[in-house]
């Protein structure tokens, strides 16, 4: 059971969170320009990384807020909280 | 009776006597003892019967990994536990337990058979057996596999007992109280830093507390009267927490660890009442140090399962421990030094023994006592069968080869009547697995160890791998340190004496002239797996060691393999010419030992199961009869029968009193959310699939919400309050879901917008009055309110008193009827019904419920989200092309719709269906097929929704049914189990399809 350091309320047990899946996949600003694949490519295709992965999370019994959290896939280390909007921290990449 | 209780220990009281009924009969034992202490104790070793050949079985262990004495406790039906293990389970009087898997019992079972026709039952009988013919399966094969499944017996009624959930954070969490667990213990806890320290057992010190060799020392003293010193001495620390009788269940990630505490299994039954039984622990812990020592190996040699026959460690701590001796006659089975500690221990205690070592000779100075005591030792020899049918009476030794792959020279038959056997040590290594951790083969000993200790766990002692005093003391000392950042003294000038050595002759299956497939080396004694069947599962083309496990259930019982594993991935890896380090191990996984459910849910059962919500109006409503449905957490009227009426004569009542005169509704449970900022109607535009920037104040818009995807997610009406305000209502169980989608749009794609929500649902509460009458009830309601079609007309919003409490009133429809929805804050929601209710008693305003409100809706052709959908339907596949705006620019699942696969002329589409008996009501859910002469049968698709109207005086039905669109009027088939129902496609609305009802 993950802890989870919420950029808004500081360090939480897991079970209060919802994950929100891959992280920085902008909705596209005009989809009716977007082809089948250009939109199925935004719709369903998710990278799924074994080891370092930046995913989306939401405090969803606590301050309602989403942020992203840069986690470890392969040992669920949670290496970086920061919120929507925040560039990503870039010594994961 | 035979007594074997041969001396006094400090452990057991003999002043405090204890009764207890095994298998019916009383026996006695002290306090101190466990039940498996207390039937050894009294000569009893056969304690049930294996579950595949129903062999006699005995105990074999003094711990958590015995896989035989397993017992079920008690008879009451709502008490009664199964597999409870007799070595762990304390003694107290007025227990009852008995012996599982044997009938009529455990010393004539009718199962037994099944040893003699063995050959007949190899490894993966099941599979090969009752495949063919495929008939027997259901009448035959499955009821008797059922007859036989399963070990002891479950309860039948709800547990009483009381069961509680307990989170706590620590700084250190030392696992294992033996000698290295209460170092660390101490250590930690005398560095200031907040301390708990867990063991199983009743008392701490492992099996370091009750040795009592006078060649193992430390400072001079006994090891155990250091021990018993170190354990007085952390008892006094003020930041150290102490539970024993708690064992770690489940090590996740984030050092977040389970355990369970036993509060109440050692007590009396009337000491245990009123009081919780068991509590699960959640610890959260900076650092763990797992200290959970290893267990002894047993051998695998030919009929190694007899009733007599244990660990050697064990008979060592039933003599010295519980002051038990496992026989009179002993024989001891090694292939390394410990088991000369137990030999010489029994020796004092002027037990008749002798042992039998694998090793070709050794000379370690435990040896050498064991030597001038007298004792005689068979070096190179190997015990090649065991004999006696309820308890082992003899068993034959012959001389092992040079290479020790074969035995040479004459059987040698030697009497016993207890054989204990030493095959080396397990490091427990399951805590450091749990969490995530990896592991490293030691040749030397053949033992899987730790492989790296992270900085926030670390295992030390014999869990390590560390089996000698030494070796444990300095390396538990030198590690903590390192690990805790601190600079412990104390262990600096301790003294260790310790003349145990290391040296041990490995070989996981023991030789013997006997073929292989004529002899019963068992590795798993619960699950009756034998080397045999290892070996088979390796000539089938079994290659991975999780398959291998799968097929011969080797390590599969409840005892999860602890004694098992070892010595199946020992045999695999020797016949397959591997090296063990390579094959890898199966996974570990908690619980560690079983748990109850009752520990896992604690206080969450009976009305604390679920959160239950309710509107202000339930108490009314439960006044009046109500019959209720769950709808999410709420409890929602579902019908109001009257006189002895069934659901479906109260539903034909309410459905007919609301289309001909009046009914009400209880509507508090539909989600509200609460829509404000200068960017709503630019919010709405995005999220619903129709125009709102020209929706004018005091107006009502009903929207369809989709997912990206295109799929429709939620529907409901929403309200322009003012310029920049709204009231937008989703469904009742969508509604935290639709917030939280909403939240998510506006927190990470469209932030730039000006738009709160805040959810407003249990903050009003809504009455909805449908009928030809409802205006005239809203009259005598809101006298001052000018209800007129001109001034109010449908779709619309006015605020209203009702006396001078503040109202909202939406003039929508869900049945298609003239109706009023009544939002008043919701402490006033049950005044406001019981007003309703008198304001329509002349128009005989009818209660209905949500199967009425279901009915009337479909008549209207409206749908339900998630009954009539299912995420797979677009607005076009439900006929509603009409809400989805061809000219906004974008919005919420807008490019989805026009992709390859939803534009398919052939999805699944809504129609209704009418069936050509109009009397003949349809099950929802049912297949609906053209041609069922053809096979297999296509299916064209599902009803959905299916009544029985009153008002139409048919019966009516929705569905989604492949290409439905174009398909009205066709004739289809619905096959049910004994007929054919006819039906005809066609419109989804049955009922007023000109909307003349909603203005009458």
């Amino acid at each position: 059971m993950f802890l989870i350091n919420c950029p808004f309320c500081g360090e939480r047990d897991q079970s209060e969170f919802s994950s929100g899946g891959e992280a920085h996949i902008v909705r596209p600003k005009q989809p009716t320009e977007l082809s089948d694949d250009e939109w199925a490519e935004y719709l369903f295709m998710r990278k799924n990384i074994k080891g370092v992965q930046f995913e989306r999370w939401n405090h969803v019994h606590g301050c309602r807020k989403w942020f992203n959290v840069v986690r470890d896939t392969s040992n669920d280390k949670i290496l970086s909280v920061y919120k929507m909007g925040e560039k990503p921290p870039v010594n994961y990449k | 009776m035979p007594n074997y209780r041969i001396h006094k220990t400090e452990y057991i009281d003999e002043t405090k006597r204890v009764s207890f009924k095994y298998d019916g009969k009383t026996y006695f034992g002290y306090e101190g003892d466990t039940l498996a202490s207390a039937l050894l104790a009294n000569g009893i070793h056969l304690i049930g019967r294996s579950f595949k050949y129903h062999r006699p079985r005995g105990i074999v262990s003094c711990g958590a990994e015995e896989p035989n004495a397993i017992c079920q406790i008690g008879s009451k039906k709502d008490l009664t536990e199964p597999n409870v293990r007799a070595t762990e389970l304390e003694l107290y009087e007025g227990l009852e337990a008995s012996s599982q898997n044997c009938w009529p019992n455990v010393k004539f079972d009718i199962g037994g058979i099944n040893n003699f026709i063995s050959p007949l039952i190899p490894a993966g009988f099941y599979y090969k057996t009752f495949m063919w013919p495929k008939s027997f399966w259901k009448k035959v094969y499955e009821p008797l596999i059922r007859l036989s499944a399963g070990l002891g017996k479950s309860p039948t009624e709800p547990d009483p007992d009381i069961y509680d959930h307990k989170h706590v954070h620590y700084d250190v969490l030392v696992i294992g109280g033996g000698i290295s667990g209460i170092i660390a213990a101490k250590m930690a806890a005398k560095n200031n830093l907040k301390t708990l320290l867990v063991d199983d057992k009743k008392i701490l010190g492992g099996s370091t507390i009750y040795q009592n060799n006078e060649s193992i020392k430390i400072d001079d003293k006994l090891s155990s009267e250091w021990l018993k010193n170190e354990t007085q001495e952390i008892k006094k620390l003020s930041n150290l927490t102490i539970k024993t009788r708690t064992s770690i269940a489940a090590y996740h990630g984030y050092n977040f660890l389970l355990a369970k505490e036993n509060l109440t299994d050692h007590l009396p039954e009337e000491k245990k009442k009123n009081k919780i039984r068991q509590r699960l622990w959640k610890i959260r812990a900076k650092k763990v140090v797992i200290a959970t020592g290893s267990i002894e190996r047993p051998l695998v040699f030919n009929n190694n399962d007899r009733p007599g026959i244990l660990l050697s460690n064990s008979i060592n701590k039933y003599l010295d421990y519980y002051g038990v001796t496992c026989g009179e006659n002993i024989i001891l089975f090694t292939n390394n030094d410990s088991a000369y500690e137990t030999s010489i221990s029994l020796h004092k205690k002027g037990i008749k023994n002798l042992i039998v070592d694998l090793r070709k000779s050794a000379s370690s100075e435990l040896i050498k006592e064991a030597q001038n005591l007298g004792i005689k030792i068979y070096f190179n020899h190997v015990v090649t069968n065991t004999f006696g049918y309820r308890k082992i009476n003899s068993l034959e030794i012959m001389r092992l080869s040079e290479d020790g792959n074969t035995t040479v020279g004459n059987k040698i038959r030697l009497n016993c009547d207890c054989l204990g056997m030493s095959g080396g040590w397990t490091p427990m290594v399951h805590m450091h697995t749990q969490s995530g951790g990896k592991l490293n083969f030691r040749d030397d000993d053949q033992v899987f160890l730790p492989k790296e200790n992270s900085e926030d766990q670390i295992s030390v002692g014999a869990c390590n791998g560390d089996f000698d005093l030494e070796n444990i003391i300095d390396k538990t000392v030198n590690k903590i340190n390192k690990f805790l950042d601190i600079n412990n003294q104390d262990y600096q000038d301790t003294k260790i004496i310790c003349s145990k050595e290391n040296d041990k002759r490995n070989i996981w299956l023991l030789p013997n002239k006997i073929p292989l497939g004529k002899t019963k080396c068992f590795i798993d004694f619960q699950n009756d797996s034998t080397a045999k069947d290892i070996k088979l599962a390796l000539k089938e083309g079994f290659r991975s060691i999780e398959h291998v496990k799968r097929y011969t259930t080797t390590g599969m019982a409840t005892d999860q393999g602890k004694l098992s594993n070892m010595h199946a991935l020992g045999i695999v890896a020797d016949t397959a010419g591997v090296k063990m380090g390579t094959l890898g191990t199966t996974t570990f996984r908690p619980p560690f030992t079983p748990l109850t459910f009752g520990t896992l849910v604690g206080r969450n059962v009976g009305k604390f199961f679920e959160v239950v919500r309710k509107t202000s109006m339930h108490e009314w409503h439960v006044e009046n009869n109500a019959e209720f449905e769950n709808v999410g957490q709420w409890k929602r009227p579902w019908y109001y029968p009257k006189n002895g009426e069934n659901m479906h004569a109260a539903v034909q009542r309410e459905s007919k009193a609301a289309r001909d005169s009046a009914g009400i509704l209880d509507a508090s449970t539909l989600g509200k959310i609460d829509i404000q900022g200068t960017d709503a109607s630019e919010f709405l535009n995005r999220v619903y699939t129709n125009a709102w920037s020209k929706l004018a104040i005091g107006k009502c818009r009903y929207g369809l919400m989709l997912n990206e995807d295109g799929m429709v997610y939620d529907d409901g009406v929403t309200t322009r309050i003012s310029e920049n305000h709204y009231l937008m209502t989703t469904t009742t169980g969508g509604a935290a879901n639709v917030l939280s989608k909403l939240e998510d749009y506006l927190q990470t794609e469209w932030p730039e917008l000006d738009v709160y929500l805040t959810s407003v649902t249990d903050h009003y509460s809504t009455a909805s009055i449908c009928g030809p009458n409802s205006k005239k009830i809203l009259n005598k309601l809101f006298p001052n309110l000018d209800l007129s079609d001109e001034n109010f007309p449908h779709m619309s919003f006015k605020e209203g008193k009702l006396e001078n409490i503040n109202c909202r009133i939406m003039r929508i429809s869900f049945t298609g009827e003239l109706s009023y929805e009544i939002n008043i804050e919701s402490k006033y929601g049950n005044s406001l019904w019981k007003m309703c209710i008198e304001a329509g008693k002349e128009f005989n305003l009818t209660p209905y419920g949500t199967e009425t409100m279901h009915l009337l809706r479909a008549e209207k052709g409206f749908i339900i989200v998630g009954q009539d959908t299912d995420g797979t339907m677009t607005p076009s596949d439900l006929q509603m092309d009409w809400i989805v705006s061809k000219k906004k620019y974008d919005f919420i699942g807008k490019r989805s719709l026009y992709r390859s696969d939803t534009i398919r002329e052939d999805r699944k589409q809504l129609v209704g269906l009418l069936t050509d008996d109009p009397k003949e009501i349809l099950e929802e859910g049912a297949q609906i097929v053209s041609d069922i002469k053809s096979k297999p049968i296509d299916m064209l698709g599902h009803v959905t929704s299916s009544y029985f109207s009153p008002n139409l005086n048919k019966s009516i039905a929705l569905a989604v049914v492949r290409s439905g669109k174009s398909m009205k009027g066709q004739k289809l088939i619905i096959p049910m189990e004994n007929k054919n129902i006819n039906v005809t496609v066609s419109d989804t609305i049955f009922l007023d399809k000109e909307n003349k009802r909603l203005n009458a």
